[in-house]
């Protein structure tokens, strides 16, 4: 990839504008979700909540809540197998990309139409359930709004792609540029070609993570997974902190 | 054997009158805020009833507490660790608001600014939840004093195991109160309930508390307590729950709710326990040895080598020493007359209860006969089972045998004192008939009957030397802490985001909020209004007088001008308001 052509200035294959999108943007989002949640924990634990509106309404959230978590976590997942494993690393195991077209056509549409219609469940009771709506922040109603225009638009390139073609192979573009972030080499050549669809995806999803910290969502990073392995009670002595806050530099205590 | 110290709590049945006030000044210091409209940490419920929320004991549609599975193990009746992960995204049986009460308040402002009519306005019930009009159906305390029962009490959940016949008996006949806080169990399962670890018991003194700064609002806690005391704040997100006033009992005042009760029932102290032996106790095969199981694991503290291996737990000294003159260990080991509260569901609670026998003398006096007498009073034991079953139901599982015990102990007492009383030599025979010593009963007397406050609680102040440790700490200014008490209510992230503020000073700013605030339901014309109660008399809020007729902007800057001259030096500080 970028270590193929490493003399040549990025700026001449893809202009200002691709640098901005494709290497600038993704740092710039990556950072803000890091650095937001950090400052979030720091400084607002006491707001990291679900904010459940269970206590409101039942009926809808029993179907809509499951169906859209669920649904979200195998995207989750598909989204992990598609971006971050390599075409070499399933052809070398014996995965053909026909078969992997495949089974991933048809566990994302499972998945694609379950998160959908527990979206659209959970937004119809948001919107028509009195104490839900009165509950709802304009913080809320945006995370939705972005939330949904990133979905729709992944659903909506998956589908455009294998119904105008035979599916289009992002592995071949978006997945290198997408590690190639991680990896400290951000080539934005390989997403100037990339369908518009899939671009604008990809551009709504990293703003969605730029406002994460700033939302409820936050509590995807506290999924309690420690429960499965603590102790039933929890014990805990009295906080060893001084009063509510923490103590000025210099006035810490010395041998507790 | 692993010492550890319990603040725990008894109440005595008899003395109860169902005044609400523990329950009022309860609301008062801690849920008189939006989001806890419902939440009642204490409540007092008229027996036979439903309870708050509606039918709690029904745990086969509640699920709260543990239950033995097939290999006789203990495990939460809601399910295990991963049904609680499957199921978080939707809590199958959360109680709905439903279950409780929609919170109301009256729209007030119609009685003052209703114009000139033939009828007299009324303040209509607003939904605290909607905002809208509703009609009142039900509320904390709906079914007091029986009202309504005959519509209701079919619905009192320990009365469906019991016959019609027996039932219509039953509310003719019986009717006692019972004021319910958190249990504060041994083996408390909402902490185990909750998936972010968030729920704690305290190690130096027992008290379960929500860490609200971890809690994620799963909702588990809530389903998980079998007494459905952990509630959810929906305006926060988080759990809450009682909280034993840990601020009070630190510095060694006993809870709201004890210090303001009326008759003067509650008993507060300090209990050492095996913390070794409670999974073995809560898991007791049969549900009707548990009340004695769980008495088992209550540590003599008058025994030497109890205090020894407390003082290696770092039990402090004098802690051991409220523990020997704790009225709450006396009244469930010596005198044995406490009983605890649904011990079917094995969560080793510790409030207990003394059961009432004013029912049966009641009943002895409606027949003419001489209640004080013990020979009537055993009799009338033995004979008014009803009473009985129900309360065999609430406090030991169904086993009539401790709770008839338990009332024939008091019965004894009450004729044992007839005779000193009047003057008569007193009957040995008659604590004899029950087990015990006549300066036993005399003893007994002294702390049920004259119950003087220092006797009452005996609650050892946490200690100085770790006084800097205290949770709300008294040694500093409470209003001392980062952001200040001049930080606004609301956060960046909806209501109260921002870092925590000690209890002192939320209620401060609670106060604050609910005087400068308008109404719960933010109404239209808001803006507009004038609220006097934050108004110091200086200057003009904007908006208290209409504005004059030339100019309205100019008019009112020279107004506010003037009001600035004429208050003198006061200007300044009328100004910043």
């Amino acid at each position: 990839m970028t270590a193929q052509t490493p003399s040549v200035p990025l700026a001449f294959q893809t202009g200002t504008g691709g640098i901005l999108l494709w290497v600038v943007l993704p740092y710039v989002c990556l950072a803000v979700f890091v650095l937001g949640h950090v400052w979030r924990y720091r400084y607002d634990k006491f707001g990291w909540t679900t904010r459940s509106s269970q206590l409101y309404e039942r009926r809808l959230l029993r179907i809509g809540s499951p169906l859209f978590h669920f649904g979200i976590l195998v995207v989750l997942l598909g989204h992990i197998g598609g971006l971050v494993i390599p075409e070499s690393w399933t052809d070398a195991a014996g995965i053909s990309e026909d078969v992997y077209h495949v089974a991933a056509v048809v566990l994302g549409t499972i998945a694609g139409v379950a998160t959908v219609g527990g979206l659209v469940i959970l937004v119809f009771r948001r919107r028509t359930v009195g104490p839900v709506f009165s509950a709802t922040t304009r913080n809320d109603k945006a995370m939705y709004v972005s939330l949904t225009l990133t979905i729709g638009l992944g659903l909506a390139a998956t589908v455009a792609a294998n119904i105008a073609g035979g599916g289009y192979d992002y592995r071949q573009t978006v997945s290198p540029w997408f590690r190639s972030i991680f990896l400290l080499q951000p080539d934005p050549d390989l997403m100037t070609g990339v369908p518009v669809l899939f671009q604008l995806h990809a551009l709504s999803a990293m703003l969605l993570f730029a406002f994460w910290p700033f939302t409820r969502l936050v509590h995807m990073l506290t999924a309690p997974l420690g429960y499965l392995t603590r102790p039933y009670v929890v014990y805990r002595s009295r906080d060893t902190r001084l009063g509510a806050r923490a103590p000025r530099r210099g006035w810490e205590r010395t041998g507790v | 054997m692993r010492v550890m110290a319990q603040m725990a709590m008894v109440m005595n049945l008899d003395k109860c009158i169902g005044c609400h006030t523990c329950s009022v000044t309860c609301k008062q210091a801690w849920t008189n805020r939006t989001g806890v409209e419902y939440v009642w940490f204490n409540n007092v419920e008229t027996r036979p009833g439903q309870g708050h929320p509606r039918r709690y004991e029904d745990q086969a549609t509640w699920k709260g507490g543990w239950e033995l599975n097939r290999r006789g193990r203990l495990a939460l009746k809601a399910g295990g660790r991963f049904k609680k992960l499957i199921e978080i995204f939707s809590n199958p049986v959360l109680p709905t608001l439903d279950d409780y009460y929609e919170p109301w308040t009256y729209d007030y402002e119609t009685l003052t600014n209703a114009p000139l009519q033939e009828h007299t306005p009324v303040a209509r019930p607003k939904s605290l939840i909607s905002g809208k009009d509703m009609k009142i159906t039900w509320s904390a305390n709906w079914d007091d004093d029986l009202g309504g029962s005959a519509a209701t009490s079919e619905r009192d959940v320990l009365l469906n195991q019991v016959s019609e016949k027996i039932r219509l008996e039953f509310e003719q006949t019986f009717m006692f109160y019972l004021p319910r806080i958190c249990e504060h169990c041994l083996n408390p399962s909402c902490a185990a309930s909750c998936p972010s670890g968030a729920i704690y018991k305290r190690s130096e003194d027992g008290i379960v508390l929500v860490d609200q700064d971890r809690c994620r609002g799963w909702r588990m806690c809530v389903t998980g307590c079998p007494y459905k005391k952990v509630y959810f704040n929906h305006r926060t997100g988080k759990a809450e729950k009682c909280t034993f006033c840990f601020p009070r009992v630190e510095v060694g005042l006993p809870t709201v709710c004890s210090e303001t009760c009326v008759g003067r029932l509650r008993y507060i102290g300090l209990v050492l326990y095996d913390a070794d032996r409670v999974l073995e106790a809560a898991a007791t095969p049969d549900e009707t040895g548990l009340y004695e199981a769980q008495r088992q694991v209550f540590l003599d503290p008058h025994d030497p080598r109890v205090a020894a291996h407390a003082e290696q737990a770092g039990i402090p000294w004098d802690w051991i020493e409220a523990a020997r003159r704790s009225p709450v260990y006396a009244l469930i080991n010596t005198y044995k007359v406490a009983l605890p509260l649904h011990p079917e569901y094995r969560t080793l609670p510790m409030v207990w209860y003394i059961p009432p026998l004013s029912p049966v003398v009641d009943a002895v006096r409606g027949t003419g006969r001489d209640a004080e007498d013990h020979g009537t009073l055993f009799a009338a034991v033995d004979a008014l089972r009803i009473p009985v079953d129900y309360l065999a139901q609430l406090f030991t599982a169904g086993d009539p045998a401790p709770v008839d015990a338990v009332l024939r102990r008091l019965a004894a007492m009450r004729s044992y004192m007839r005779d000193i009383n009047l003057g008569r030599a007193p009957d040995a025979a008659i604590p004899e008939a029950v087990g015990m010593g006549e300066e036993q009963m005399y003893d007994m007397y002294r702390l049920l009957a004259l119950a003087k406050y220092d006797e009452r609680y005996v609650i050892p102040p946490a200690h100085a030397e770790q006084a800097h440790e205290l949770e709300e700490s008294v040694t500093e200014c409470s209003l001392d802490y980062e952001g200040g008490p001049g930080m606004g209510g609301s956060g960046p992230f909806g209501e109260t985001s921002g870092g925590a503020a000690p209890i002192a000073v939320e209620n401060y700013r609670a106060l604050r909020d609910r005087q400068t605030s308008d109404a719960p339901a933010a109404p239209t014309d808001k803006a507009t209004r004038v609220n006097l109660l934050n108004w110091d008399g200086k200057g003009k809020p904007p908006g208290l007088f209409p504005p004059a007729e030339d100019g309205a902007e100019d008019g009112y800057r020279d107004g506010a001008a003037d009001g600035g001259r004429g208050g003198g030096r006061g200007g300044d500080k009328g100004g910043a308001s």
